[in-house]
């Protein structure tokens, strides 16, 4: 049984009480009101517009569409500038909400593989955790090639004089491509890495069991 | 005037509004001796503020009248107005406070004729109009105001008008020697009837009072419908004096917000509601009210209102809490938020924004002599540890006048339980 139809059994038809065990502040969730002041504040919200802006969220999931909301894009589109919880009358830590809500969907693999905050995300964490310094060339053609080849060649162009201007200003060293820069005690960090894994899976799964 | 009697059997009233007439009327109306305290120079309080009440949207003129004619028949209450409370000591039947009286400057002999009013030129800010006009240094405090006697501002002592009042006075009523005093006062119970302020609007900055002249208070918008405000009950903005015909009312403007104020301040909805009448009054043909809101709370009895209301096509809801307020090239109020009914963002351009802000307790952060029990958002409980000390009207809570009164009569029925008790003693 995968992670995900264990949690599904296990909170069948109780969405709302499985986002507050489950999910990093997730118990703030019934204090929401809906008066909207989230949405309305939300700078992302009134241009591309989300999907589900964050009130509606928290109706979803007091409905149990537990689907909707685990695969959705929405909270993946927080770019933390925490005017919702600022504004929000009831004092919901909305913003950190959204990124708990954003991680157990991807702890479950239900979150949207190409959404660029995820894929950039996972990006950032496996070139960052690779030598314990950000690799910032591998880190954005990484990007660049998310949608395949031509895509990434093109991307890639149309940011060329950015590129070059760093080059001239010692910001960028084309020969990172090849190796990169490290810190210096890399068994050390490794180690480190491994026992914060190991401490926050047999956190989860104590959740999980819980 | 500061020759008052009282004993451990007077009832002392502290606020004038309709809370604290009241609780003096139907003690005194018992046979108890009541000294009423009120800072303004007028009775009435925010009541007389007001242009209509709901449901009925009869005029303040009403209620207060027939409670002015009681105060005038009974002689056991005595009103002292411009004066306040600066401390209360001693204990249940056996209180001493003390009261800080400002001069007014005018005495009994005065008949409110307004020649002095007619003599001076000095203006200043007129506080029964929220500030929003200026009226003359000599002035009657409101046209209803009881005791229907003049004032004058402190601002206009020591100056030429301050003169010029006086030698215009043909009754001898005006007195530029008066001088502030103290007097003590016994009371056998207290009633605390302090009333509420409106919510400092200023503090909830995204929606811009203070910094877009045409987002306004609902208690300022009683003052431009009522005759006797600072427009002559034209329903004008105040940015250009336009016509303000497309008027947004956003709910909640400070109440149930734990940045703000923690509890629902109950009137707002209504008041809101009632408010829309004052524009389709003033504007049958062309006026438009929309109402922005979290959910509606037409306490009890006033949901026919609300219905009646929400079947009037000249007003809409918007079920949303309004995020911001921007201000466009026309100086108009924009409202930006989202929709909660089909999640829809809006970003919606009115003439004039009226904040329905809460009520604050009066006695909020106050230090009320006795140490008071209070609740969370500074309103005076019922707690034994109060001794004989009782809230009234809004200060005890948020309150409708109805409401008000009915706690202003209980609170009335405690003091008199008290001083009862000490008249027996005493006995």
């Amino acid at each position: 049984m995968s992670a995900n139809t264990a949690v599904a059994e296990k909170y069948r038809n109780n969405f709302l009480k499985e986002i507050e065990e489950q999910v990093e502040m997730g118990d703030w969730v019934k204090m929401c009101m809906q008066c909207g002041v989230c949405s309305g504040s939300c700078p992302t919200n009134f241009q591309s517009a989300w999907e589900h802006p964050p009130q509606e969220l928290f109706m979803m999931i007091r409905a149990g569409k537990r689907e909707e909301v685990l695969t959705s894009s929405s909270m993946w589109n927080c770019t933390s500038c925490y005017n919702c919880i600022v504004r929000c009358p009831r004092k919901l830590p909305i913003t950190h909400i959204m990124h708990g809500i954003a991680e157990y969907a991807h702890r479950l693999g239900m979150a949207p593989k190409l959404q660029p905050t995820r894929f950039f995300s996972g990006l950032f964490w496996k070139n960052a955790t690779k030598t314990g310094r950000v690799n910032e060339l591998k880190l954005s053609m990484g990007l660049y090639f998310k949608d395949g080849l031509g895509a990434g060649i093109k991307e890639g162009m149309k940011m060329k004089d950015v590129a070059l201007g760093l080059m001239k200003a010692k910001r960028l060293n084309p020969f990172e491509i090849i190796k990169g820069h490290a810190c210096k005690d890399q068994k050390g960090i490794q180690a480190m890495l491994k026992k914060a894994y190991e401490i926050e899976r047999s956190r989860k799964a104590a959740k999980v069991a819980g | 005037m500061t020759e008052h009697v009282a004993t451990n059997e007077t009832i002392l009233v502290v606020g004038g509004g309709i809370s604290g007439m009241t609780a003096a009327l139907e003690a005194a109306e018992t046979g108890k001796n009541v000294v009423l305290v009120e800072k303004n120079p007028a009775l009435g309080g925010r009541t007389s503020q007001l242009y209509r009440y709901f449901p009925k949207l009869c005029h303040p003129v009403c209620g207060l009248e027939i409670n002015q004619r009681r105060l005038k028949n009974n002689p056991r209450v005595r009103v002292l107005t411009l004066a306040e409370v600066s401390g209360i000591e001693g204990s249940t039947g056996n209180y001493t406070a003390t009261i800080r009286i400002k001069p007014r400057y005018v005495n009994e002999n005065c008949t409110a004729c307004g020649d002095c009013e007619r003599a001076v030129e000095m203006q200043v800010p007129d506080p029964f109009n929220y500030n929003l006009g200026q009226h003359k240094a000599a002035f009657l405090p409101n046209a209803m105001a009881y005791p229907q006697r003049y004032v004058l501002d402190p601002a206009i002592i020591g100056s030429a008008d301050a003169e010029k009042a006086k030698a215009a006075c043909k009754y001898g009523a005006i007195d530029l020697d008066m001088k502030e005093e103290t007097i003590q006062v016994k009371a056998g119970a207290v009633v605390w009837a302090t009333g509420w302020q409106p919510y400092d609007a200023k503090k909830i900055q995204p929606y811009g009072y203070g910094r877009f002249k045409n987002v306004i208070t609902s208690v300022e918008f009683e003052r431009l419908a009522d005759i006797h405000g600072p427009t002559g009950g034209k329903i004008l903005r105040p940015s250009d004096g336009k016509e303000a015909k497309n008027i947004a009312f956003i709910q909640c403007a400070g109440s149930r917000d734990e940045n703000h104020l923690r509890h629902c301040s109950r009137i707002c909805c209504m008041a809101s509601l009632k408010q829309t009448h004052y524009v389709r009054e003033k504007y049958p043909e062309d006026g438009k009210s929309t109402i922005y809101y979290i959910d509606i709370r037409a306490i009890d009895r006033f949901e026919d209102f609300y219905q009646k209301v929400q079947a009037d096509p000249s007003v809409s809801f918007v079920k949303s809490k309004v995020a911001r307020i921007s201000e466009d090239e026309h100086g108009n109020p924009v409202c930006w938020g989202v929709n909660t009914e089909g999640y829809k963002r809006y970003t919606t351009p009115h003439d004039l924004v009226v904040l329905a802000v809460g009520m604050e307790p009066s006695v909020k952060g106050v230090d009320i002599p006795g140490h008071i029990v209070a609740d969370s958002s500074g309103f005076i409980e019922a707690d034994p540890a109060n001794g004989a000390v009782f809230g009234a009207g809004c200060a005890s809570n948020a309150l409708d006048v109805n409401r008000a009164v009915q706690s202003a009569t209980a609170a009335a029925l405690r003091a008199i339980q008290v001083v009862n008790k000490v008249a027996k003693a005493e006995a």
